[in-house]
């Protein structure tokens, strides 16, 4: 199985900041592309999206579960072609687990970024 | 209350829209008119997960939104309507007359369409229709957000 790409979906330059934190932290380069959606209507969005996830397989982690970079992200999930998963509350957490967990299918790709990210919220009290 | 807003925005349901107008203008219900999207269950999934349960949201083609668009537009509540091109916003208006303004908060760039503001981009033909609809006395505006001027028609096209 060819390794997974990760495409990281945002508003404005969250993605870009994602991805640079995460090569800060890890070293790894290259498994992460961000995408903002400054500028872009459904159809420019679309593009970047093409041009980003290429022959695929990837996981599209999107800011938000609702707007225009989720929107555009499922649309381009359903009729891209590719093998493609979508997870919605991106956060540095689950990108950080994904880095490390590429030769696993999308879905079970997107079940376990889920599931690291989720894990990092908490409310720490003193 | 009424339609508070009537935006042409190409992203249709977003950010924008839900937060930065719906916020301030408390916004009820949001009806979205787009042939394609109102006849596409899938769709019409993908733009509900944007908005809070508390918003209604409905979907209409053009014919179905000017049959009830006088409904909306006495509806108690505050709403917002969006359609996503100028050709949509020119058929509701020829058809409903209560039409009286439009707000551009998004139109993008395309082959053929040059840039008039950073978030709207129109082609020579757009450009005139929005003129056209202004001439026959709809207030034309735009304005990506709330907090930004509204920029007259005049002054984009």
């Amino acid at each position: 199985m060819s390794e997974l790409r990760g495409v990281v979906v945002s508003h404005a330059a969250v993605a870009q900041a994602l991805v640079a934190a995460v090569t800060a932290i890890t070293g790894i380069e290259g498994a992460l592309t961000p995408i903002s959606n400054e500028g872009c209507g459904t159809e420019a969005l679309g593009e970047r999206l093409r041009e980003a996830v290429g022959s695929g397989p990837a996981v599209l982690f999107v800011d938000l579960p609702g707007g225009s970079c989720f929107t555009s992200s499922a649309r381009y999930a359903k009729k891209g072609g590719a093998d493609i998963a979508v997870v919605t509350g991106v956060n540095l957490a689950m990108l950080l687990d994904f880095v490390f967990n590429r030769d696993i299918p999308p879905a079970e790709a997107a079940r376990r970024a889920v599931d690291a990210g989720g894990k990092a919220i908490r409310v720490t009290s003193s | 209350m009424t339609l508070a807003l009537y935006r042409i925005d190409d992203r249709l349901i977003h950010g924008q829209v839900v937060v930065g107008w719906g916020q301030p203008l408390d916004v009820s219900f949001i009806v979205l008119v787009d042939d394609e999207v109102s006849s596409s269950d899938w769709e019409q999934d993908l733009y509900r997960m944007g908005v809070p349960p508390q918003i209604e949201v409905i979907f209409a083609s053009v014919e179905k939104a000017a049959e009830l668009l006088p409904g909306w537009e006495s509806d108690a509540r505050v709403g917002i309507l969006l359609v996503g091109d100028i050709d949509t916003a020119v058929a509701l208006a020829g058809r409903v007359p209560q039409v009286r303004r439009f707000n551009v908060g998004g139109v993008h760039h395309r082959t053929g369409r040059k840039e008039r503001l950073r978030f709207v981009y129109l082609t020579d033909d757009e450009a005139a229709k929005l003129r056209q609809l202004a001439a026959r006395g709809i207030e034309v505006t735009a304005q990506d957000v709330p907090t930004a001027r509204a920029v007259p028609v005049g002054e984009f096209t």
